[in-house]
């Protein structure tokens, strides 16, 4: 059964990017266990209101998981403890009665912070449109089943495909790298045969531009799959490694 | 108390009608509407229209501007096609990335008559369905072209590089949904809607890097401006900063998404809003029947009073998942008293109520009509949970096929239940209830998609134009991409040859100007107010008032009650809003209380165009209107016709527009999912 506790919040709070922010600690009483998290927010939100403050900013928008658009380093995991999840599936069951809980913004170089909890992620868009797609004008496509795809092939594309680009992975790696961001787009188009035409071209140019900018290296230290909220694989990196290697070999 | 009955003949010869909707000038002959339908059968309607439209050449194509607002998959398949034809085409979300638009949420599948399956599927059986479906309050001719399109979707998908589920032998899988009896639905896993958005997003970045499509995030469009009686740019503010932007373009389309958002609570993200419609609307598009909203039978019910919003279970569930209460009253007070639990009811004390009500499509009858089942269940006293909740089982799928096969066809949407509940999905039945989740009503349109505004198009949701009163489960995505990809790029066409002349314009006009001081004003004004309570509050008092009065089971009183309710939700946010921080700069409270104001508009109208209404169909149930057991009573010879609205001012009587509905290559009959 859900029962109600108090918790103490110690959260990142900054006007702006250029200006600096601190930690500022709030005491929130009467939480449902059944509550999510960002419904927790919600209610700090509600108070700070009432008392002619402003509320702390955060983004957020489909509350199912899948949108992406929720962020949160929670107790020094991006998405907080529990792993699989986005930060708005995460439930205040997951919390002591009584507990310190830290909440801060992604922190990347490449991430700046708009404001509190929110930061510009306009990189990973940027990203995409160097090389994650196939390029295909509508109209004049084969009948669907024209092209048998095995369903183990489909499955694994899939399984990348489901990335859901909310750079959980550049927050948790100590370098702040993009690789596996990346590698799941490119793994999408080049497990599939609608993507071998640009296969190349793609791994050279999406990884060029998470290069310019200001994406850290990997190192293989696999902190971006350990809190991928999808759980996308590791096996992504090495993909797109392979990838990017035949791609320069055969300039 | 008068009898409801005479009260309903004194509305149909409209004395109450009288005092919430202007009824004199209905009846003046400038009030009739153009639905531009093609001539000819209804199979060769939309080939003809395109083999005789007007076209642009592509010379002329890069001379010309088009605003889409909104990134779902309707806007950004639109935004990307039209792009790819070599349009100049400017693209706005209120998101930080177009890939983050509600579409992205859509679970299980998109239809097609594709009859891969071999199951005597054809685009008459897919566009047939639809309408009947739709309850025949849909435009036949739209949605004969959205079965028509259909394939192509599937086709463009594919060749996109979209991961659909699979066969063994490398061809594509489907599975069924409900209100149809064939297997036509394409999907992968739980996210179908999240793999087709990515898609039409991918498309997108590729126009972005050719320079055809600029894309602008985290900016809300607050206002349409017309000159000369064409629609001709927005007005938006950026979000990040709170300036107020102009943006001129020789056509605007709306792809902005439903309303659903009016009851509070629902299956919709935060942010989704009916704002672009009340825009176009105060600008003089009409909106239609906005009475029909879907309440989704699958959702994961309310804890309590700090919940923001419903998760849906996907309708593909009820494939496999058998949806039941107690048999015994006295073993549902008892589930409910936590006495007793699901697993303790023996098989035969079970009431299978949809498999039993409606033999022929069993667990898989449409949406309105598995939503009201279940309220009937719960409001005769046998609900479990808090008492507004039934079981949808997988025990019998277990038994049938193994917990893996369970475990691969729903695995993630089993963890997502059981992360939102606590409880174990492959232990102890769901507990779900109906939300409110999709609308079907919206901006009304013609057949070339365009509002009754010149050069102000609308497209998916946000439109009201192919499901009728009811829309069945996988046939959004395939109305969002249908309009994106396949018809609006034509009937844009058409729309912009006699513009070719028109030089790109810039936005110091007096048109930009007032626009512009308008916008200012009302945010102004609001954040004047300096009230008590935040728009949160106020928003969730106005859900309540939607939820109970307009929502599932609908009177001709409670209707009544509701817009005398709504007219206090809306004295409440004019007397007592509090908006903290300031307009020039990044606001929530802000965003939130320009959006709520929207919605109070919206609510409004939708209580109005439901007590215009009377009678029941697809998801709009009067409650007088009822057959003996149970089922929804149309009334063909009065209201066999889309109610549009027109605005006449804040304080002022909305007008009311009939489209009559002609079917022809349909016979209209009693929507029948028994046998």
């Amino acid at each position: 059964m859900e029962k109600t506790i108090s918790v103490n919040l110690k959260i990142w709070r900054q006007r702006g990017p250029k200006e600096k922010g601190s930690f500022v600690n709030y005491h929130l009483d009467n939480v449902s266990t059944g509550s999510s998290f960002l419904e927790m927010l919600d209610m700090l939100n509600q108070h700070l209101v009432e008392q002619g403050e402003e509320p702390v900013v955060f983004d957020n928008d489909c509350r199912e998981g899948i949108c992406g658009m929720c962020s949160l380093y929670i107790n020094g995991h991006p998405h907080g403890p529990v792993q699989g999840i986005t930060t708005c599936q995460l439930h205040m069951r997951k919390f002591e009665d009584g507990a310190t809980i830290v909440i801060e913004p992604w922190r990347s170089a490449a991430f700046p912070v708009i404001r509190d909890l929110i930061v510009d992620r306009s990189a990973f868009d940027k990203i995409q449109q160097a090389g994650g797609y196939v390029s295909f004008n509508c109209g004049g496509a084969p009948d669907a089943n024209a092209t048998p795809i095995s369903k183990e092939i489909a499955d694994v594309a899939m399984d990348s495909a489901t990335c859901i680009g909310c750079g959980a992975c550049v927050a948790a790696c100590k370098n702040g790298s993009a690789m596996l961001f990346v590698s799941a787009k490119v793994s999408q188009f080049a497990l599939l045969p609608q993507g071998q035409v640009e296969r190349k071209r793609r791994a050279r140019a999406m990884v060029a531009k998470m290069d310019e900018l200001g994406f850290g290296n990997c190192t293989n230290t696999g902190a971006c799959a350990a809190e991928c909220p999808k759980s996308i694989p590791l096996s992504n990196i090495a993909r797109l490694n392979r990838e990017f290697i035949k791609a320069k070999c055969s300039d | 108390m008068i009898d409801p009955v005479k009260l309903n003949d004194m509305i149909d010869s409209s004395p109450i009608m009288q005092d919430f909707a202007d009824i004199e000038s209905s009846k003046l002959p400038e009030y009739q509407v153009d639905s531009k339908i093609p001539e000819g059968p209804i199979a060769e309607k939309w080939t003809n229209y395109k083999a005789h439209q007007k076209l642009v050449n592509p010379a002329n194509k890069r001379h010309l501007d088009i605003i889409v607002v909104g990134t779902g998959l309707a806007g950004a398949s639109a935004a990307s096609t039209l792009g790819e034809m070599g349009f100049n085409v400017l693209n706005f979300c209120i998101q930080d990335s177009p890939r983050r638009a509600h579409s992205i949420a859509a679970q299980g599948g998109i239809n097609a008559a594709k009859n891969y399956q071999n199951d005597g599927d054809s685009i008459y059986r897919l566009f047939y369905d639809t309408v009947k479906g739709g309850d025949f309050r849909s435009r036949e001719a739209n949605v004969y072209r959205l079965a028509e399109v259909a394939n192509n979707i599937i086709d463009q998908c594919v060749e996109q590089g979209v991961p659909f589920a699979r066969e063994y032998g490398g061809l594509l899988a489907n599975r069924s949904f409900g209100g149809a009896q064939v297997s036509r639905t394409f999907y992968a896993k739980g996210q179908t809607g999240q793999q087709l958005l990515l898609g039409a997003y991918a498309s997108l970045n590729r126009q972005i890097q050719k320079g055809t499509v600029r894309s602008f995030v985290r900016r809300e469009m607050l206002d349409v401006v017309i000159i000369d009686g064409r629609a001709r740019g927005i007005i938006v503010r950026n979000l990040v900063t709170g300036e107020i932007e102009r943006y001129a373009a020789h056509a605007v389309v709306l792809a902005t998404g439903g309303y659903g958002r009016a009851f509070f609570l629902s299956t919709n993200a935060m942010g989704c809003n009916g704002s672009a419609a009340v825009q176009a609307f105060k600008k003089g598009a009409y909106l239609a029947n906005l009475a029909f909203t879907q309440i989704h039978p699958t959702c994961i019910p309310v804890h309590g009073e700090d919940q923001s919003k419903l998760t849906l279970m996907s309708e593909s569930l009820r494939n496999d998942g058998r949806i039941w209460v107690p048999k015994k009253k006295e073993d549902a007070e008892a589930i409910r008293a936590g006495k007793k639990k699901p697993t303790d009811i023996p098989d035969e004390d079970r009431d299978f109520y949809l498999e039993r009500r409606y033999p022929a499509f069993g667990n898989l009858c449409p949406r309105d009509i598995a939503s009201r089942a279940a309220k009937e269940r719960c409001d005769a006293g046998y609900g479990v949970g808090t008492g507004n909740a039934v079981y949808l089982d997988f025990k019998y799928a277990i038994e049938r096929l193994g917990e893996d096969v369970v475990r691969d066809r729903y695995g993630n949407l089993f963890d997502m239940y059981q992360m939102i509940s606590d409880d174990n999905p492959y232990e102890t039945p769901m507990m779900i209830f109906p939300a409110s989740h999709y609308t079907m009503g919206g901006i009304w349109v013609d057949y070339e998609l365009q509002t009754s505004i010149k050069g102000l198009f609308a497209i998916g949701e946000c439109n009201f134009s192919d499901h009728g009163a009811n829309r069945l489960g996988a046939s959004a995505l395939m109305q969002g991409l249908a309009d994106g990809y396949f018809v609006l790029p034509y009937t844009m066409q058409n729309y912009l040859s006699d513009q070719i002349k028109v030089p790109r314009f810039s936005t110091d006009t007096p048109e930009f100007d007032k626009a512009e001081k308008d916008v200012r004003d009302r945010i102004a004004k609001l954040m004047a107010i300096k009230g008590t309570k935040s728009p949160d509050e106020i928003h969730k008092r106005l859900g309540h008032v939607m939820w109970n009065l307009v929502g599932m089971g609908r009177t001709l009183q409670g209707l009544v009650k509701a817009i005398s309710e709504i007219d206090e939700v809306r004295k409440e946010f004019y007397s007592d809003l509090r908006i903290v921080g300031s307009a020039d700069d990044l606001n929530t409270e802000l965003e939130k209380a320009l959006r709520l104001e929207d919605f109070l508009v919206i609510a409004k109208m939708m209580a109005i165009d439901a007590l215009n209404r009377n009678e029941s169909c697809g998801a709009h149930f009067r409650e007088e209107y009822q057959t003996a057991d149970g089922e929804a009573a149309r009334r063909d010879d009065l209201y066999m016709y889309v109610s549009c609205w027109k605005w006449t001012g804040d304080d002022s009587k909305p007008i009311l527009i009939k489209e009559p509905l002609h079917y022809e290559a349909i016979k209209v009959q009693t929507r029948n999912y028994k046998s």
